[in-house]
């Protein structure tokens, strides 16, 4: 089973992104997704600053995924999109049925994220015979729901689960960041620099609740499926997903790769990643409970 | 332009016809549509009924499968959809491309519109559902501005479909996970956001909370008149103050901008509120028949008692353009 590190959901400066992914070329991970998935209005990074890390890390042995933009309005994004998917040299994961669209177009391989509502066999066998190479299993779903659906699904489709960071939940127009300065979005000032975890938000009891970043909500507490790589190996997953963390992301890459390899057992890793203080969890979507209940400690 | 009304019952789309919809659009009472609510919707003979009472006045009826089938219940909504080729719909509204390509492969004559589930906010992802299916019809979801709608609009053969009032969406649909994230039921799942069975009202010493799975929604004071805790229009803190942090309680009135959403060519005006009484129906039918009827006529003039009784149906009393405004956004 491979690790794969995915998208930068928080807008990070131009020196962080750079030194971050420096840091990525020596990790443990298999696969990088690479580019902007939220907001198109974040420019630390062009396309081209993109593409020069992209080269960095295949030369360093890591499979290279560029990602695209997961809610698409303004024809500026269409262009940009077609522009990465006619452009790359790279898999492209497609967050969007106009990602998909372009690339099934030009028969070129693709692979789905998170965020785009693909749920059982039926809608992956399609896609497959238009170029789906890997799916990204939607956070929402089940264990149940996935084995059934890896029972029933073309055989050369493969899969990944989102296992480690803050759900990506929810995508608006409004821009909630902007919204909480009270300054429109078209004025944002691009506040979302400030805030390298998102902008929390808390119940008026003073519990964490969820994540504003920008155009995104997501949980406050942390998916962590880590007690779940064993059962996941078991049932067909190819790829365990990462989702990268303003600290650590390294070692939790370390952590579950020792884990897929079974290098370490469920407890130890369990506890190493505690020790990060990597915290609260969350794991309730994969035992068919709540999303943001903790079902499991390992 | 076509009036798309709601109906969760047949009452409620007898009234819709009688007060001026073109088009009623409903759903079985199981998950398979996204206003999956206790006591709400129809079985196959009401539905028949229904399709009939449209078609003897010469209306039309949608029906709405709209969520998303996982592996082991997919049968059931299978059948929803033979069940509507039996009964005559006019056409069915899906999300699942899964459940396109069956519908489009069995009933190739079929009518299919893309439903705003779909998630489909611009004309690279319509062409999909076009190219592959054939759709005849897509619903924006209610995140494009005036300008971003006449685009897609342009660019695309699909007719376009879009919400003129109701409770509003504050996240794209189809692409909202919170109600699961808090409840375990999601509109893409079970067909229902902010479901009802999760609803707690708790009255403290000072305030009344409102709570949803558990987590506090919001609290009213004495003078507050306490809303239904759907999760994006509570009050939450951040940055040291509490505020709706997403958004208030508030539902969407297009009625101003109507003529603009004609002359960019929109098809057809959607009504929000299956889950509502025959009298909320009756009202926001009544009043958008009558504006849209001002429009062909040539005269339009938005009504001031227009506004009035769609604000008094609205969440919080309340209307707003939502996303059709770039302020907004």
């Amino acid at each position: 089973m491979k690790v794969s590190l995915g998208p930068v959901y928080f807008y990070w400066s131009k020196k962080k992104l750079l030194d971050f992914y420096k840091e990525i070329e020596s990790s443990a991970v298999d696969i990088v997704y690479l580019g902007e998935v939220v907001c198109s209005k974040r420019n630390q990074l062009m396309l081209s600053d993109w593409l020069n890390i992209a080269k960095r890390l295949k030369d360093a042995g890591k499979e290279v995924v560029l990602s695209t933009l997961t809610l698409i309005e303004a024809d500026s994004e269409l262009k940009r999109l077609v522009r990465v998917c006619k452009g790359s040299e790279y898999l492209v994961e497609a967050n969007d049925f106009a990602a998909i669209n372009i690339m099934s177009k030009q028969n070129k391989a693709f692979v789905i994220g998170p965020n785009v509502n693909i749920y059982n066999a039926p809608s992956l066998n399609m896609l497959a015979k238009k170029g789906l190479k890997r799916w990204c299993f939607p956070v929402e779903l089940s264990r149940v729901a996935l084995q059934d659906t890896i029972k029933e699904k073309d055989k050369n489709i493969e899969v990944e689960v989102f296992v480690f960071g803050n759900l990506p939940l929810a995508f608006s127009a409004r821009c909630f960041t902007a919204r909480a300065y009270n300054i429109d979005k078209d004025a944002c000032k691009h506040k979302c620099l400030d805030h390298k975890e998102g902008l929390l938000l808390s119940t008026q009891e003073n519990k964490p609740f969820l994540i504003m970043n920008g155009i995104q909500t997501m949980s406050a507490n942390s998916l962590n499926l880590i007690g779940q790589v064993e059962t996941m190996r078991e049932i067909g997953v190819d790829i365990i997903r990462v989702s990268p963390q303003f600290t650590d992301t390294r070692k939790i890459i370390k952590i579950f790769k020792n884990r897929a390899e079974n290098l370490i057992d469920s407890n130890t890793a369990t506890e190493k990643l505690r020790l990060l203080n990597s915290g609260p969890y969350c794991d309730g979507y994969w035992f068919e409970k709540e999303g943001m209940k903790r079902v499991k400690s390992a | 332009m076509e009036l798309v009304c709601p109906a969760g019952n047949l009452p409620s789309l007898k009234t819709a016809i009688d007060n001026g919809a073109d088009t009623v659009y409903i759903g079985f009472g199981n998950e398979t549509n996204a206003r999956h609510f206790m006591g709400l919707n129809f079985n196959e003979s009401k539905a028949r009924q229904g399709v009939e009472y449209a078609h003897s006045k010469n209306k039309k009826v949608y029906i709405a499968i709209n969520t998303y089938p996982q592996p082991s219940v997919w049968r059931r909504w299978a059948e929803a959809i033979d069940s509507s080729v039996r009964i005559g719909a006019d056409a069915i509204i899906l999300a699942d491309i899964g459940l396109m390509e069956y519908a489009s492969k069995k009933y190739p004559k079929l009518n299919l519109h893309l439903s705003v589930q779909g998630s489909s906010t611009n004309y690279e992802a319509l062409e999909y559902y076009y190219e592959n299916f054939g759709i005849k019809r897509a619903i924006l979801p209610r995140v494009l501005s005036v300008a971003q709608v006449k685009k897609t609009i342009s660019n695309t053969p699909v007719d376009i479909e879009v919400f003129g009032f109701g409770s509003l969406c504050v996240m794209v649909e189809g692409r909202c996970i919170l109600s699961s994230y808090v409840t375990g039921r999601s509109p893409n799942t079970y067909g229902a956001c902010s479901p009802a069975s999760h609803v707690e009202y708790i009255q403290n010493e000072t305030k009344l909370e409102t709570r949803l799975g558990g987590v506090v929604i919001d609290s009213y004071s004495d003078n507050e008149t306490a809303g239904y805790p759907t999760l994006c229009k509570g009050r939450f803190k951040s940055m040291g103050s509490t505020y709706y942090a997403l958004e208030e309680p508030t539902s969407l009135n297009a009625l101003e901008i109507l003529p603009e959403l004609n002359s960019i060519g929109v098809k057809a005006i959607k009504l929000e509120g299956r889950q509502r009484s025959p009298a909320y129906i009756k009202t926001i039918t009544k009043t958008w028949a009558e504006a849209i009827k001002q429009l062909d006529r040539g005269s339009y003039k938005t009504k001031k008692e227009w506004n009035q009784a769609l604000a008094e149906v609205s969440e919080g009393c309340q209307t707003t353009l939502g996303a059709y405004h770039r302020s907004w956004q």
